[in-house]
C-alpha cells in the first residue's frame, strides 16, 4: 500500500497534523475534565502491512484523536511476526488483530473455535501471561473464503460449500501452495464437507493470480479472503461456510495491559464503540475504497466513523 | 545430513509419482516448455544470425538488440508476460504455460543469434573466396562452406540457450505454470525443504543432461576435419 507522504506542502501538513491537538485542547477545556479517567496518555498504534490493517489502524487512531488522545501511528510494520512482538515489548500499545489467527500465533497448541465467543475467551487466557488484553471483537471476519465465478455458480447452482460436495470431482481448486495440507483449506473441505476436487493448482494467498485464474477459467473454485473487495468487484460468488469450517477470525483490537491501566475505562469505551458497527460488509466496503478506488485509508476511515455516528 | 536423508525419502515416496504434481509430470512440463522456447528462439535467431553473419551487415546492431534479452531480469519478463499473454491469447491463457513460454524466448535468442553471427563471420575469408572462385552462389557458400565451418560455435550457442532456459523455466511456477519450479516455490511456501531441494536437484540434473546431450550431439554432428583443427587450437 501507499504509505509515503501525500505531497501536501509542509505548512499545510503541519496544520493538518495540529488539528487533532487543537480539537483535543478545545474538547478538554470544554469538558473541564468531566471524562471518567481524566488522563489521556499518548498512544502508539501499530499495524501489519495490508490495506485492511491500515483502515483498521486509522479507525482506532481517529476515534481516539477525536476524543483528545495523542496518537502516534506505526503502520505497515510487516507481518504479525513483527507486530505482535512490538506490542509485547511496548514499541506499540495497540494493534488490530484477528481472533483465531492470533490465538494460533500466541499458542501453537491451542485450537480456535468456529464460535467467536469461545475463541475470544481462549485467546484472552493465552494473552494474560503476555500482559496483553483483547478488547471487544467485531462481527467483521477476515477468513478464508471459497469463491466461484457467477457463471459457475449459476451453472452448478452453488450457494454454499456443501453444494460443492457432489460436483467437486469436476472442479479445480486454486489457492496458496499450502492449501492441500491445511485444515482450513483442502483438508477441511474434504473431511468436513466431503469435497474432493479434480485437481489443485498452487497460485497465491488470496492474491491477483487466484483472481486471474478464476476469471480465465484455469480454476473453478478459488481461495480468497472474505473481506477482499475483489469478490464484489469481479462479481464472484462467495460460498457460504454452512458447516463452519473456518475459525472465527473476527477483528479485535489488542492492547498492552500497561496502557490499559494508565488510560482506564474511557479509553476502553471508545475503542469498544467501534466493534458493534464493524461488520464484514462494512469492512469490505472500506477495503474496496482503498484497494480498488485508491482512496487514502485515512479519509476512508474518517468517512466511515462519521457515517456510523462515532465522530462528528 | 538429515536434509539429504529427507530428500532421498522424498524421492522414494510413491505419492510423489501420482497425480498432477507427480515428478514425471512436472519433468515433462518443464522439458516441454523449455524445448518449445528454445525451438522458437532457434527459428527466430538462427536465420537472422546466419544471414547477418553471411552478409556482414547490421550485425553489430542486431547482436546488441538481442542482448537486451539478456539484460531484462527473467523475473520481470515472466511477470510482464502475464498481461501480454492475456491480451494476445485471451484471458484463459493469461496464466501458466503461455506467459512462461513467452518469457523464455527472449532468453533463448541472444546466445543463438550472437554465436551464429560470430561463427559465420569468423569463417576464413580465403576459404569463402575459394568457394566463390569455384562458382558457388551465395546460398551455396552459406550451405557448403560457412555452415559446416561455423557449426561447432552455432551448436554451442544453442546449448547455452537450452541450459539457460531449462534453469529459468523454474520461474514459471510463479505464474501458475507447473514444471519443476513448482517444487521449489511450493516447498518454500510450505517450508518443506526436502521438496524444495528435490526440485532444485531435478532442475540441475535436467540442465546437466541437456548439456551432456548437446555435447554428444556436437561431437557427432561436427565434421571430423574441423574437430582436428579445433583440437590443434
Amino acid at each position: 500500500m501507499r504509505c509515503g507522504p501525500e505531497g501536501v506542502p509542509q505548512l499545510k501538513r503541519a496544520i493538518r497534523l495540529a488539528i487533532p491537538f487543537i480539537v483535543a485542547a478545545l474538547v478538554a477545556s470544554a469538558c473541564g475534565g468531566a471524562g471518567t479517567g481524566g488522563t489521556k496518555p499518548a498512544i502508539t498504534i501499530g499495524s501489519t502491512n495490508f490495506s485492511e490493517q491500515l483502515v483498521l489502524g486509522e479507525l482506532y487512531s481517529q476515534i481516539l484523536e477525536t476524543n483528545g488522545y495523542a496518537v502516534t501511528r506505526k503502520f505497515n510494520l510487516g507481518a504479525r511476526e513483527i507486530v505482535f512482538p512490538a506490542l509485547q515489548s511496548g514499541q506499540i500499545d495497540l494493534e488490530a488483530d484477528y481472533l483465531a489467527t492470533l490465538l494460533a500465533f500466541v499458542d501453537k497448541t491451542a485450537t480456535g473455535s468456529t464460535d467467536p465467543k469461545l475463541t475470544f475467551s481462549t485467546l484472552q487466557k493465552a494473552l494474560t501471561s503476555r500482559a496483553v488484553t483483547v478488547l471487544d471483537y467485531a462481527p467483521a471476519v477476515d477468513q478464508n473464503g471459497f469463491v466461484v465465478t457467477k457463471a459457475t455458480a449459476d451453472k452448478l447452482k452453488l450457494a454454499k460449500l456443501s453444494d460443492l460436495a457432489p460436483v467437486g470431482n469436476q472442479l479445480v481448486l486454486g489457492g496458496p501452495a499450502e492449501c492441500p495440507n491445511r485444515e482450513f483449506c483442502a483438508l477441511g473441505l474434504k473431511s468436513k464437507y466431503g469435497i474432493t476436487f479434480k485437481d489443485f493448482k498452487a497460485l497465491d494467498t488470496g492474491g491477483p493470480l487466484t483472481v486471474q485464474a478464476l476469471v480465465g477459467g484455469q480454476i473453478d473454485v478459488g481461495l480468497l479472503f472474505t473481506s477482499d473487495a475483489t469478490i464484489a468487484v469481479r462479481g464472484f460468488v462467495l460460498l457460504e461456510d454452512d458447516k463452519q469450517l473456518q475459525l472465527s477470525d473476527n477483528v479485535a483490537p489488542v492492547v498492552r495491559n500497561d496502557y490499559l491501566t494508565k488510560a482506564g475505562d474511557d479509553f476502553k469505551k471508545l475503542i469498544n464503540s467501534i466493534a458493534p458497527k464493524l461488520t464484514t460488509a462494512e469492512l469490505t466496503g472500506m477495503n474496496k475504497l482503498v484497494e480498488v478506488d485508491k482512496q487514502d485509508p485515512k479519509d476512508v476511515a474518517k468517512a466511515w466513523l462519521k457515517k456510523v455516528g462515532l465522530i462528528k | 545430513m538429515t536434509l539429504l536423508g529427507d530428500v532421498a525419502r522424498w524421492f522414494a515416496d510413491p505419492a510423489h509419482y501420482q497425480g498432477s504434481d507427480a515428478v514425471q509430470t512436472r519433468l515433462l512440463e518443464h522439458a516441454a516448455v523449455s524445448g518449445l522456447a528454445v525451438l522458437t528462439g532457434l527459428l527466430v535467431a538462427l536465420p537472422i544470425g546466419l544471414y547477418l553473419g553471411h552478409t556482414g551487415r547490421f550485425g553489430f546492431i542486431a547482436v546488441n538488440v538481442a542482448n537486451i534479452g539478456r539484460a531484462i531480469p527473467s523475473l520481470a519478463a515472466i511477470a510482464l508476460a502475464i498481461p501480454i499473454a492475456g491480451t494476445l491469447l485471451g484471458v484463459q491463457n493469461g496464466l501458466g504455460f503461455w506467459p512462461t513460454f513467452l518469457a523464455l524466448i527472449p532468453l533463448a535468442i541472444p546466445p543463438i543469434l550472437t554465436n551464429a553471427y560470430v561463427a559465420v563471420r569468423g569463417v576464413d575469408r580465403d576459404v569463402i573466396e575459394a568457394g566463390r572462385g569455384m562458382g558457388l552462389g551465395e546460398a551455396a557458400v552459406l550451405r557448403v562452406i560457412e555452415l559446416p565451418l561455423a557449426l561447432p560455435l552455432i551448436l554451442a550457442g544453442i546449448r547455452t540457450a537450452a541450459v539457460n532456459v531449462v534453469a529459468t523455466a523454474t520461474l514459471g511456477a510463479l505464474v501458475a505454470f507447473g514444471g519443476l519450479g513448482r517444487y521449489i516455490v511450493d516447498g518454500l511456501a510450505l517450508q518443506e525443504y526436502d521438496r524444495l531441494f528435490a526440485g532444485a536437484l531435478l532442475v540441475a540434473l535436467l540442465a546437466i543432461a541437456v548439456e551432456v546431450a548437446f555435447g554428444t550431439f556436437e561431437r557427432a554432428a561436427v565434421s571430423p576435419g574441423i574437430r582436428v583443427q579445433q583440437g590443434a587450437l
